[in-house]
């Protein structure tokens, strides 16, 4: 695959097996800033594995991740941890949030890894959580607020580093339309203020909906549904 | 639903007379709207006109239903074309999807190709309706999640199908 010029992120012909269980299968992505890809797929079709692998939590057997023209593969754990906790945010499904911190201490945690005051992080954290319509939960502790308030505090927290990208993973998957409609408004427009790009893995087309375009991926192979129309 | 390209479908398994083919249609596609005789061969010889099906055999007796019809290589690729081309979103939809489905899988054919393509056309759909619901109000909003919900349980089913579909390949091959 030639990669679109101009993209962040970019996988080409990578294969992960776990034992005999082949979850990548020559997997090709690319994403540009602020733009927003959904990734679909049935079950079990590799769409989590290729999140892992593009985020760089999950090595490749083979291919190559390319993010801002520098291979993955090249570098040590320790930068590639660096590089998730500064330049990529991440948001999932449930069971993200700390829950013996408050809602504000969980939105300024990542900062707090990579060293900023306290105080100055929190004053960040509340900036993202009013963005998020969630600034008024900033004492509560997870335990007490509800899933959909509880997802957009996990939104904040992922985008409260400027990221440049937010790998999503079924972001809306525990939460009801009304509530899972408005975490997407809220999470595709601050991604585009920021001009990061957003993987979104979904299986609901209503989510997907929020998506510039789509690949599916279906046997650990994808499908870019652009190029293929 | 396009009854020539159903017809030609049902053709790829081997040659049929036209009774053969209506029976064949009518067992698979047309419970509530069986075909008429002239329906079919009125079918046949525009097909046979295009080309993309020949007269393989007249049994004695003559007369149009004795002709027995063989797909040709034209109208395969007609039918591989017609299955790979999404169909325009709309409401009741499911019947020609459910004859492509169908089709794919007595051709042989990958029902999940059908899939991801149509759920392409229908997410191109789901993207401006989504853009209108948030720009718009109460009324759009409402509008939109109607027609919103029911592209997505169109989709819903396709999956649904296409995944029964390979669970059956895979029983057939096993």
């Amino acid at each position: 695959m030639n990669a679109p010029g101009g993209s962040l992120l970019v996988a080409e012909d990578v294969r992960k097996a776990y034992g005999p269980t082949m979850a990548l299968d020559g997997a090709e992505f690319s994403i540009h800033p602020g733009e927003v890809v959904a990734v679909m797929g049935p079950s079990g079709s590799g769409k989590s594995t290729l999140l892992h692998c593009l985020a760089g939590i999950v090595t490749p057997d083979s291919g190559s991740i390319m993010y801002n023209g520098r291979d993955l593969a090249t570098m040590s754990d320790a930068q590639r941890s660096q590089l998730r906790r500064s330049e990529f945010g991440f948001v999932f499904q449930f069971g993200q949030l700390v829950p013996e911190l408050t809602c504000v201490e969980n939105v300024a945690l990542p900062l707090r890894l990579n060293g900023t005051p306290r105080k100055q992080a929190e004053r960040t954290a509340l900036d993202w959580m009013q963005r998020l319509e969630v600034d008024d939960l900033g004492r509560k502790r997870p335990g007490e607020v509800s899933g959909g308030q509880g997802q957009r505090v996990a939104v904040a927290r992922s985008l409260v580093t400027n990221p440049r990208v937010l790998f999503a993973d079924e972001p809306t998957g525990a939460l009801d339309s009304l509530n899972g409609e408005r975490v997407m408004e809220l999470l595709t427009e601050a991604a585009r203020t920021a001009n990061a790009a957003v993987v979104l893995v979904t299986h609901e087309a209503r989510v997907a909906a929020y998506s510039d375009r789509e690949i599916v991926v279906r046997d650990g192979k994808s499908r870019d549904m652009e190029r293929v129309i | 639903m396009s009854i020539g390209h159903t017809l030609l479908g049902l053709l790829e398994s081997g040659p049929r007379h036209g009774y053969d083919l209506k029976r064949a249609f009518d067992e698979k596609f047309g419970h509530d709207r069986p075909l008429h005789y002239g329906q079919v061969y009125s079918t046949m010889s525009r097909l046979l006109k295009n080309g993309l099906v020949e007269v393989d055999g007249i049994e004695a007796g003559g007369g149009p239903e004795r002709k027995r019809y063989a797909i040709t290589d034209a109208g395969i690729t007609d039918v591989a074309q017609w299955l790979a081309t999404p169909e325009k979103p709309e409401p009741y939809l499911q019947s020609t999807l459910y004859t492509k489905i169908v089709l794919a899988l007595l051709t042989n054919r990958d029902a999940a190709d059908i899939l991801d393509t149509q759920r392409s056309e229908h997410l191109r759909s789901m993207r401006i309706l989504t853009d209108r619901k948030r720009k718009g109000d109460l009324a759009d909003q409402l509008i939109c999640d109607h027609a919103l919900f029911h592209l997505e349980a169109d989709l819903r089913w396709l999956e649904l199908a296409a995944a029964r579909l390979d669970k059956l390949k895979a029983a057939m091959h096993a």
